[in-house]
C-alpha cells in the first residue's frame, strides 16, 4: 500500500479506498485487527493507515469497538489478530519501545489526585524518561495554553472535571508523543474547556502530531481531518467529513413542525423516503428526488392533519450522514 | 529500569507522607490489637463464678469449700442449701460451675471410703468449662490427700498412698505464661493481615481510579510497577514487625533469646509471602469493594489454620493440607523459635525453606496473572 492512502474496513467495500490529500509519513498502521471478547467480536479485521498530522476520528454508536481499538493502538491490549505500527515501531513485538512515541488518554485520566499538579506531571515525566529541562519548558508551555499555569500546587483531587481533563492531556503530552490517542477526550467537559482542548490539539497537528480520537459529539467529529465510521467492530466508512457527506445517498430535507413525532409516523415507509430522523424540534427527511417528493410529503401530511411550518433542502451534517450510512448498509 | 522504579517509589512515598494518617493507619491498629491480645487473650481462667450446695453440713465440706474460696480461679458466688437454688443460679448465668457436697461426704471420708461430689458445669463455654474443671480436679486432689494424711491422728488405721508423682519442668517458657505463648503468634497475624489488605488495596485503587492503565501506556514494565508498589509494603511490614517486637518485649517482656537476624530472615521471607498474596487478591479484584470481600474471604482462615490457637495436628486431615500453603503456619513455627527457644537454621530450616518456596510461587503466580489482568 502507498504512502497517503487509504484503506479501511471490510476490504470488498468499494467505496472506502481514498487518497489522502497530502503526501505526509505513515504514522500509525494497522492491518487485519481482530480482537474478541468471549463470544463477542469487539473488533474484526480492521484496517487503519494514519499520516502524520492527521486528526483522525473514530465515531461510531457505544459498543462498536472504539475503546478496543484505541487500547490496542497504545499497546495495553493484545490483540488476537493482526499487527500494528506506529512511528516505524512493531507495537506487539515491542509495546515499550513503541509507548515511548505515543501516548494515550483513556475516557478519564488516571491522575494522583492526592498529589499536586505539578507532581502529577513530574511523575509521569519521569516514567516516559522526559529530561528535567526538557519536562521543565514543555510544562510550562503546555499549562499556560491550558490555562493551568496558576494551579500547579493545587492537589489534582480539587480540580473541576474540565481542568483535570486538561491536567490529563499535559500528562499525555509531557514526552512529546508522535502519536496522541484520545478516548472521548471531552465527555462532560465546560465548553470553554473543551474549546481550549481543541486548541491545544490544533497546535499539536501543526507540529505534525498523529492525533486519533474517538468522539461521541457530532461538531467534534466535524473538526476532523478524516473519519471512521465504525459497527459492531468494523469500520463501515472511511473518509474525509465533506467526501462522506458527499458519499451519502439522497437528498436532505429539514421539516419544521409543531408535531415531530407525529411527522415521523405520517412519513416513515412512504415511497421515495430513505430515511427520517428526529434533529429536536426539527425533523431530518432524506428523499431520492427532492423536486418530486416535496409535493409527495406536503399532500401525505395534509391527509394525516400533521402542520408544518417549514420544509426546505439542507446541508447534511455528519451525524445524518452516518445514520444513512448506516441504514443503507441495512436495508442492503 | 532504576529510574522508572525510582520515580514509583518516590510517587509511593510522596502519596504516603500526604496522607496525613498513613502512620497512624499503620502503627495505631498494631498496637491496640496487640494490647488487646496481649491481656484478653489467654486460656488462664480466672473468677469462675461458683455456686456450692453443702448438704452434708460437716467440718470436712466445709474445709473443701474453703479451698475453693482460697483459690483465685474461683468466685464462690452462692453457698445454696436446695437443688433448685443451683439449677437457678446456672440457668441465670449467675454460676458456671456448681458443685454439690452430698449428705454423708464426711462419713465417708472418716471411714476411708471413697467419697462422692458432684460438680455440675455449665457448658456452653466448653472451653473454659473444660479448664475449670481441670482446676477443680487438683484442688479436689489436693484436699483429698490433707484428709488422707490427718486420718491417723483422728484415731483412725493409716492407709498407705502409694503412687507417681508427677514432677514437670516446662522448657522455654517456665510459668506456662499463655502470653509468652500468644504474643508471638499476634505478631505474625497481625503483620499478615495488615500486608496482605495493604497491597491488595493499593494496587485495586490504581486500578479503579485509572492510574494503573495510565501507567502501563508508559513504557514501564509490569515488573517495574510490582515492585514499585509493594516495595514500600515489604518496608512498612518490616518496620511493624520491628515495632511490635520491640513492643512485645519491653511491654508484654516477652523473653527475646533468639537471633535477630534469623527474625529478619524468617519475616522478610514471609513478607514476600504475604506480598505475592496481596497482589494475587488485586488480580481477583476491579474494585476495592471486591478486594476487601476477597480478603475478608481468605485472611480468617489463614489466621485459624495456622498453628495461632488451634493445633494443627487436632485438624481434619483435609484441613491439615490447606495449613501446608499457610506462609502463617511457618512463620510461627519461626517466631516462636526465635523468641523462646533461641534455636536457629539448623533447626528451623524446613520452615525457611517452605517459606522461600511460597514466597517464590505466590510472586510468580500472582506477576503472571497480574500481566494478564491488565488486558
Amino acid at each position: 500500500m502507498a504512502t497517503g492512502e487509504v484503506m479501511a474496513g471490510k476490504s470488498d467495500n468499494t467505496n472506502v479506498d481514498v487518497k489522502s490529500t497530502d503526501a505526509a509519513p505513515v504514522t500509525v498502521r494497522a492491518h487485519g485487527l481482530s480482537k474478541s471478547f468471549g463470544a463477542l467480536k469487539a473488533v474484526n479485521n480492521i484496517e487503519l493507515t494514519i499520516t502524520a498530522g492527521e486528526i483522525f476520528g473514530l465515531v461510531g454508536p457505544d459498543g462498536a469497538g472504539k475503546t478496543t481499538i484505541m487500547r490496542m493502538l497504545a499497546g495495553v491490549l493484545s490483540p488476537d489478530a493482526g499487527n500494528i505500527e506506529v512511528d516505524g515501531v512493531d507495537v506487539i513485538a515491542d509495546p515499550e519501545q513503541a509507548k515511548l512515541h505515543l501516548s494515550y488518554m483513556p475516557q478519564r485520566f488516571g491522575l494522583y489526585e492526592d498529589l499536586t499538579v505539578a507532581e502529577n506531571i513530574f511523575f509521569y515525566g519521569e516514567l516516559f524518561s522526559v529530561s528535567r529541562a526538557d519536562r521543565l519548558a514543555r510544562s510550562q508551555e503546555l499549562l499556560k495554553a491550558a490555562g493551568l499555569a496558576d494551579f500547579q500546587k493545587r492537589l489534582a483531587g480539587q480540580l473541576s472535571g474540565g481542568m483535570k481533563q486538561k491536567l490529563g492531556l499535559i500528562c499525555a503530552l509531557i514526552h512529546t508523543p508522535r502519536v496522541l490517542l484520545l478516548d472521548e477526550p471531552t465527555t462532560g467537559v465546560d465548553p470553554v474547556s473543551r474549546r481550549e482542548f481543541w486548541g491545544i490539539l490544533y497546535n499539536l497537528r501543526e507540529s505534525g502530531v498523529t492525533i486519533i480520537l474517538s468522539t461521541a459529539y457530532m461538531d467534534e467529529a466535524e473538526r476532523c481531518s478524516r473519519l471512521a465510521l465504525l459497527h459492531a467492530g468494523e469500520i463501515r466508512y472511511c473518509d474525509t467529513p465533506a467526501r462522506l457527506k458527499a458519499t451519502m445517498p439522497g437528498v436532505l430535507l429539514a421539516i419544521i413542525s409543531a408535531n415531530p413525532r407525529a411527522l415521523r409516523e405520517a412519513l416513515t415507509g412512504q415511497t421515495g423516503i430513505l430515511g427520517v430522523l428526529l434533529m429536536g424540534d426539527r425533523v431530518h427527511v432524506r428523499v431520492d428526488d427532492p423536486a418530486q417528493r416535496i409535493p409527495e410529503i406536503r399532500a401525505s401530511l395534509a391527509n394525516h392533519h400533521v402542520d408544518i411550518t417549514l420544509i426546505e433542502q439542507v446541508v447534511p451534517g455528519i451525524e445524518d450522514v452516518f445514520v444513512a450510512l448506516l441504514d443503507t448498509e441495512k436495508v442492503t | 529500569m532504576f529510574d522508572r522504579l525510582y520515580v514509583m517509589l518516590m510517587k509511593e512515598f510522596l502519596e504516603l507522607k500526604r496522607d496525613r494518617w498513613a502512620m497512624f493507619r499503620l502503627i495505631v491498629p498494631m498496637i491496640i490489637q496487640m494490647l488487646v491480645f496481649g491481656y484478653a487473650a489467654t486460656f488462664t481462667v480466672y473468677h469462675v463464678k461458683t455456686a456450692i450446695l453443702d448438704l452434708d453440713h460437716s467440718q470436712a465440706s466445709r474445709s473443701l469449700i474453703s479451698h475453693f474460696v482460697a483459690t483465685s480461679h474461683f468466685d464462690v458466688v452462692d453457698v445454696a442449701t436446695t437443688q433448685s437454688a443451683i439449677t437457678r443460679d446456672i440457668d441465670h448465668d449467675e454460676a458456671v460451675i456448681a458443685i454439690v457436697i452430698h449428705a454423708g461426704f464426711n462419713q465417708d471420708l472418716e471411714n476411708g471410703r471413697s467419697a462422692p461430689l458432684q460438680v455440675i458445669v455449665d457448658g456452653t463455654n466448653s472451653n473454659t468449662a473444660l479448664i475449670a474443671l481441670g482446676y477443680i480436679s487438683q484442688i479436689v486432689t489436693q484436699f483429698s490427700a490433707s484428709q488422707v494424711s490427718t486420718l491417723p491422728f483422728r484415731g483412725k488405721p493409716s492407709i498407705s498412698l502409694q503412687g507417681i508423682s508427677l514432677q514437670y519442668q516446662p522448657w522455654f517458657n517456665e510459668g506456662l505464661n499463655d502470653r509468652w505463648f500468644f504474643i508471638p503468634g499476634v505478631i505474625g497475624t497481625l503483620t499478615l493481615m495488615q500486608v496482605v489488605s495493604l497491597t491488595a488495596f493499593a494496587i485495586v485503587r490504581e486500578r479503579e481510579v485509572g492510574t494503573l492503565e495510565q501507567i502501563m501506556v508508559s513504557p514501564i514494565r509490569p515488573y517495574e510497577f510490582i515492585l514499585g508498589k509493594t516495595i514500600p509494603f515489604f518496608l512498612i511490614g518490616l518496620g511493624d514487625i520491628a515495632l511490635v517486637v520491640a513492643f512485645g518485649i519491653l511491654w508484654f517482656h516477652i523473653p527475646f533469646v533468639g537471633n535477630p537476624w534469623i527474625m529478619l530472615l524468617g519475616a522478610s521471607l514471609f513478607l514476600l509471602a504475604a506480598l505475592g498474596m496481596g497482589l494475587l487478591l488485586s488480580t481477583f479484584s476491579q474494585t476495592q469493594q471486591q478486594a476487601f470481600a476477597l480478603n475478608f474471604f481468605f485472611v480468617n482462615p489463614f489466621f485459624i489454620l495456622s498453628g495461632f490457637a488451634f493445633p494443627i495436628a487436632a485438624m481434619p486431615k483435609l484441613l491439615q493440607w490447606f495449613t501446608v500453603i499457610n506462609p502463617l503456619r511457618y512463620f510461627l513455627v519461626v517466631i516462636r523459635a526465635v523468641f523462646l527457644k533461641g534455636v536457629g537454621l539448623a533447626v528451623l530450616w524446613p520452615d525457611m525453606l517452605a517459606l522461600t518456596l511460597l514466597a517464590l510461587v505466590m510472586l510468580t503466580i500472582s506477576v503472571l496473572r497480574f500481566r494478564k489482568s491488565l488486558d
